[in-house]
């Protein structure tokens, strides 16, 4: 049992620094959830694409450097420590490049995975429906056969930055007579600016404007952007919201560095004497050593051949909860001070409040743990 | 990197679990609360005899340590059967004596790996107390850089935990061993306790999950088993959630006391003035004191009434888990250590 880096995770960390020093912007950049800061941001994936980090967990031959789960998570630790912005190419990245590199064709990954690199294509995901939230497989757009490719008809929604995306992804029922409601869906990409599609924005708790819905209205989606087999859609998607996509939704680096900035303000503005408070940065600190020891350990487990399941709900319930805590630990450091907004604790109070909503909700992340981790009998939701 | 047990450090594990079920630690603990040591000075030689308290005894004194991470997976075992006696001070004693070297060493190590030795002790900077000093062969005192071995256990206390007594050790009794290397070895000791205390309060959790997730499975009402209620189950994961995220920072733990035993030699702990592995032993008291506190919390009140009795065995796990979470450093003394550190 141990905790070393191999030399080659070590020299990408160095390398990761010394670039990230250079490169950082000094000052923030404006919130990614605005017009003006996605475009910078769009921006600084280019620089990041240009030095080749923008992916660094995927294949060389597409922009990537071939890093093992070891290097990616070390490359967090830098990148968040850097104090760089946060990343607006994430869904892309994250999870609709595994996926592709999982089941696409050789053609659609040349074709995509260039351009969502270099943050010339960025990508919203399109999942949740008005009627289709934590049971998704509840979804009713559809994709109707017509020649050469599928018509895409419904609405999607909660669709993060879709107001600025360029491209979308999802599953669509294409087999409304399939026996259960997971079965007869397909996995496909489409244009956010195609001939059919209206993006309405839906203003966020802080106001922000990319958060939207997405209309579509026999929308042409061409056969070569189906991923996968059609009526495989379910399995493809699963497969990447389990497995590593549970270890990279959030890496440890981010709450690393958070933790380090909460130790900082306290240091700064802490009563010494006020123990409860002290106790909260504490805990904060803790917290994100155990996250980040916690996915040491899964990490290992998956180098060594094994598969990671149902534990991506322990780790989704831990980070989210956990980022709610750290962030109101800072705000009320921060005193009087804590009502101001657009600074990087109150931007970071808001992000966090949404996370134990989205990628599946604590609620429903609870009931697969109780079920698939302790055995418990299901019941009604 | 692979922050993974091997094989060998699992079999050690599932060894000592087979040694510990066939054992009837209910039956043990019944003897142990009533004053009768005997079963469970008997459980203790079989323990030693798998290797356990050899683990925190240096080559040179007939023991194998320290070795930190055999050193958990075996407290873990010893937490999950709720095992009576001075378990974490014994070990502590291991890095103790070896710090101070010299004939107190010579006298007392070599029993200790063997299990002939049973230890108790107290520290400064914790708590008064040499938890069952009656059922000890020693009890060890240190005062600044001096240690003693006390004349006598001294007056008992009722513990939380009637599988438990309390006893502030006599006064006085002569220094045996003298001088800085005391201070340096008192702290590693320190770590080593509260780190050991992690441990057992990581597996005393586990056993008090393990048993409710079990009630409720075959607990029915409203013609339906209790755990397949929602408010049930969400109460399980978050309990589940806190010994799994517990687990890591143990190991965390251990494995900085082995690197630091690599540096600076067995058992003489971190230089002064270095966090060491320090606050990353504080960091895992934390989080397995909480966890296996909470996991108590959650069975007592899922297994309802009964759970409030002493009918089931479970009894002797939930009184067990608070005294863990608060013996060699509170929780709040260890955010203290973590900040600090």
């Amino acid at each position: 049992m141990d905790l070393e880096q191999t030399a080659r995770t070590e020299a990408l960390r160095t390398e990761a620094r010394a670039w990230l020093r250079e490169h950082v912007p000094a000052r923030p950049l404006p919130s990614l959830e605005t017009g003006e800061g996605f475009a910078a941001h769009r921006e600084w994936e280019a620089l990041l694409h240009s030095g080749r980090w923008s992916a660094v967990s995927w294949p060389e031959e597409y922009g990537g450097r071939g890093a093992d789960l070891f290097g990616w998570l070390a490359f967090e630790e830098e990148y968040w420590a850097a104090g760089a912005p946060g990343r607006v190419s994430q869904n892309g990245v994250s999870l609709l490049a595994p996926t592709l590199l999982a089941h696409g064709t050789a053609g659609q990954r040349a074709r995509v995975l260039g351009p969502m690199a270099s943050g010339e294509v960025i990508w919203a995901q399109a999942w949740s429906e008005p009627e289709a939230g934590s049971d998704l497989a509840a979804l009713r757009s559809r994709a109707v056969r017509t020649e050469g490719g599928w018509l895409l008809s419904g609405q999607k929604t909660w669709s993060s930055r879709a107001a600025f995306a360029d491209r979308a992804f999802g599953i669509f029922r294409t087999d409304p007579g399939a026996a259960k409601p997971h079965q007869g869906l397909t996995y496909l990409m489409f244009g956010l600016r195609d001939p059919g599609v209206t993006v309405r924005p839906i203003g966020r708790l802080d106001g922000k404007p990319a958060f939207a819905e997405i209309f579509l209205d026999e929308v042409f989606v061409p056969d070569e952007d189906v991923i996968g087999e059609p009526g495989q859609g379910w399995r493809i998607a699963m497969s990447a919201t389990g497995d590593e996509r549970g270890l990279t939704l959030r890496s440890p680096g981010r709450f690393l560095a958070a933790a380090d900035r909460l130790r900082e303000l306290w240091h700064r503005a802490g009563d010494p004497a006020d123990t409860a408070l002290r106790d909260r940065v504490a805990d904060a600190a803790i917290g994100a050593r155990a996250y980040q020891l916690f996915t040491a350990a899964s990490a290992s487990r998956f180098a060594a051949g094994a598969a990671l399941g149902p534990e991506s709900s322990l780790n989704k319930v831990f980070w989210s909860s956990y980022d709610i805590a750290l962030h109101e630990t800072a705000l009320d450091l921060l005193g009087p001070d804590a009502e101001v907004a657009d600074t990087p604790w109150a931007e970071g109070y808001v992000f966090a409040l949404a996370g134990p909503v989205y990628a599946g909700t604590n609620e429903i992340q609870r009931d697969i743990i109780a079920e698939r981790l302790l055995g418990l009998p299901k019941g009604r939701r | 990197m692979r922050f993974l047990l091997t094989d060998e450090q699992r079999e050690f594990g599932r060894s000592l679990d087979a040694l510990l079920t066939a054992a009837d630690t209910p039956a043990v603990l019944r003897a142990w609360a009533a004053g009768d040591h005997g079963p469970g000075r008997a459980l203790w030689g079989r323990l030693a005899d798998a290797g356990v308290f050899a683990l925190a005894v240096p080559e040179a004194y007939g023991g194998v340590g320290p070795l930190p991470v055999e050193a958990a997976v075996a407290c873990v075992e010893l937490g999950r059967h709720a095992v009576p006696g001075p378990v974490a001070e014994t070990l502590a004693a291991g890095v103790l004596l070896a710090g101070a070297g010299g004939p107190v060493a010579e006298e007392w190590l070599p029993g200790i790996a063997s299990g002939a030795a049973v230890v108790s002790l107290t520290l400064e900077g914790y708590g008064p107390y040499a938890p069952d000093a009656d059922a000890a062969d020693a009890v060890f005192t240190v005062t600044g850089d001096e240690l003693r071995l006390a004349p006598g256990p001294g007056e008992p206390s009722a513990s939380a935990d009637p599988a438990r007594r309390l006893f502030r050790p006599e006064p006085g009794g002569a220094p045996v061993a003298k001088g800085p290397a005391i201070r340096a070895a008192a702290r590693a000791a320190g770590d080593t306790a509260a780190f050991a205390t992690a441990a057992l309060a990581l597996g005393c959790g586990e056993e008090l999950l393990r048993a409710t997730v079990a009630y409720v499975k075959q607990r029915t009402q409203f013609g339906v088993p209790v755990g397949s209620f929602q408010a049930v189950k969400h109460r399980l994961a978050d309990t589940l959630l806190g010994l799994e995220f517990a687990r890591p920072l143990l190991y965390g733990a251990a494995v900085e006391l082995a690197s630091e035993v690599s540096r600076t030699g067995a058992g003489t702990g971190s230089a002064e003035g270095s966090p060491g592995a320090g606050a990353a032993v504080a960091a895992a008291k934390v989080a397995a004191g909480e966890a296996g506190y909470a996991a108590a919390r959650t069975a007592l009140q899922l297994h309802g009434a009964i759970g409030y009795t002493e009918e089931l065995d479970l009894a002797w796990w939930l009184r067990r888990a608070r005294p863990l979470r608060d013996a060699w450093g509170t929780p709040s003394a260890c955010r203290a250590r973590v900040l600090a550190g």
